[in-house]
């Protein structure tokens, strides 16, 4: 069996081709232009992973809310099971960019962090 | 009055990495202005990843990729007013500027960069029928809402446009708990990356209509549902094809506009097609001593390119500060067939470097030549595997080249199929 996927790893969108025997593995994988792509294509067909944008509530920030995402590409099936646990979240202004607000979200073992600065208000 | 070398206008990736690669080419008088009340332009709301791959080889998200430069700003310790509106560039090169603090501030300036970037098409510039129900607004309001303010501005959504950031925003809206009907898009194709329809469309099964367009809205305080309906070949509606669709919100994602009200006021000469700036190869305009860099000067799909190009635009404005820019002798530039555009529409054959020529294609091509000619000889010629409206390409210039060139010649790109 074959699958036609589109590599969304960088913006080139590389249209991938994973050929797959009976049991489900990967025999071989063509029309990614690198190693990234090989592997997103190997991931996508077996366990789909997505790499997750959000925010997260601030309290006494000059902003409502600061910008995070997950440190490490989330299982696909779990990414609104993260988004409520990290709406559930606040952090407490100053946050810097780069502060991990929520640890081990979800039990994936990955963690949400800042991806800019949030100052007391 | 104040005086400054390099007077930068916008804080946005252009304005910053044209600040800092003056300041490294040696100028230390130099002030950003920024209308937003930090640094980093419309980054700051973009807080999806993607950013970075080209420039710094990682994937980075919008307020980070704008804290780089951001910090290296401060440490380079280049000047900059935020909250501060630029009201005009004169002949002379002053710049009038208003803020809270300062008032109206006067400022004499060599050079200027003109670093406003673009906005957002707005529904009056649509022509859409139906009533003015709040619940109208542009993707990247939306966005501003939801990614600065932590706002929800709607639960039930339709998005008209298929651009990046109108794809963005029906997964931003999605995960948010918002319920995103369907994305219309009037053309046949859409305009986003192939991995944005992938990782924002159908990863939560909303649909894309092409060829489709909304041609009412409908609600008396709020928005209650739009109607959609399919467009023929020429763009117009087919009447039996309207569909009514319930919804609270429709974001507009229907392209951007380069802000050139001060490029105009000062008289420069804009393109026709990209709706900024003529400039040459380090980004002049023909206002001497006005250079224009990022989205102001031509809407780009990467910030690495705006980068990229405002670090020209700024070693540009430095030589002109420090008196080093060659004299001019100047070849146009001219885009043919399905080349709808080149940056920049002149280059100087006395440039002592090599010189990138951008441009962009019309229509969608795969394993097509990229013919340049020069005065009707073609000089270069180079195979692309594809070629996409959304995708800006280049052709590098080789400095030996440029130097067999004589004044007043002309370069053309074509793409043969």
């Amino acid at each position: 069996m074959t699958k036609n996927i589109t590599c969304v790893t960088c913006p080139m969108g590389c249209g991938i081709t994973v050929e797959l025997n009976d049991n489900n593995e990967v025999i071989s994988v063509s029309g990614n232009t690198c190693k990234r792509g090989e592997l997103y294509a190997k991931n996508e067909v077996t366990h789909p992973q997505r790499s997750l944008a959000t925010t997260v509530k601030v309290d006494g920030g000059v902003h409502n809310v600061v910008p995070c995402k997950s440190a490490g590409p989330l299982p696909k099936e779990k990414i609104f099971d993260c988004m409520a646990e990290i709406n559930k979240a606040c952090a407490k202004a100053p946050v810097k960019l780069g502060d991990v607000l929520v640890e081990n979200v979800c039990g994936t073992g990955i963690n949400i962090v800042a991806t800019n600065h949030c100052p007391e208000a | 009055m104040l005086n400054y070398d390099i007077v930068v206008i916008g804080g946005g990736p252009a304005g910053m990495a044209a600040a800092l690669k003056a300041k490294e080419c040696g100028v230390d008088s130099i002030l950003i202005l920024e209308r937003a009340e930090t640094l980093g332009g419309i980054l700051e709301q973009c807080i999806h990843t993607g950013f970075g791959l080209q420039y710094f080889g990682e994937e980075l998200s919008g307020p980070e990729y704008a804290d780089r430069f951001i910090q290296q700003v401060f440490r380079q310790k280049i000047e900059y007013k935020t909250d501060t509106m630029a009201l005009q560039v004169t002949e002379d090169n002053k710049v009038y500027a208003v803020n809270k603090t300062d008032g109206l501030l006067e400022i004499q300036a060599k050079a200027v960069i003109l670093a406003m970037g673009c906005r957002e098409r707005p529904r009056g510039a649509l022509n859409i029928a139906g009533t003015r129900a709040s619940g109208v607004m542009s993707a990247g309001t939306a966005q501003k809402y939801v990614n600065i303010d932590g706002y929800m501005p709607g639960k039930k959504v339709v998005i008209l446009g298929s651009g990046d950031i109108g794809l963005i925003m029906a997964r931003r809206m999605t995960l948010e708990g918002a319920k995103v009907e369907c994305v219309c898009e009037l053309m046949p194709y859409s305009s986003g990356l192939t991995r944005n329809i992938v990782q924002c469309l159908d990863d939560f099964n909303i649909p894309l209509y092409l060829s489709t367009t909304v041609i009412d809205i409908k609600g008396k305080d709020r928005v209650t549902g739009v109607t959609i309906a399919s467009v023929d070949e020429n763009r117009r509606p087919i009447p039996g094809t309207e569909r009514d669709i319930e919804c609270d919100t429709l974001l507009l994602s229907v392209g951007l506009i380069p802000e050139n009200e001060l490029t105009k006021n000062v008289g420069i000469s804009l393109d026709r097609v990209t709706s900024g700036a003529i400039v040459d190869e380090y980004r002049e305009t023909d206002h001497k001593g006005v250079f224009a860099c990022g989205n102001v000067l031509h809407v780009h799909d990467l910030v690495d390119f705006v980068t990229q190009e405002s670090q020209i635009a700024g070693e540009g404005a430095a030589k002109y500060v420090l008196g080093q820019k060659a004299e001019a002798e100047y070849i146009t530039t001219k885009g043919v067939g399905a080349v709808r555009y080149i940056v920049p529409q002149k280059v100087n054959i006395k440039n002592e470097g090599d010189v990138k020529l951008f441009f962009r294609v019309g229509s969608s091509f795969k394993n097509a030549t990229v013919k340049v000619s020069y005065n009707g000889q073609e000089i270069i010629s180079r195979k692309r595997p594809r070629l996409a409206p959304g995708e800006m390409e280049n052709v590098l210039i080789k400095n030996d080249m440029l130097k067999s060139f004589s004044k007043d010649g002309v370069i053309e790109i074509t793409v043969e199929a």
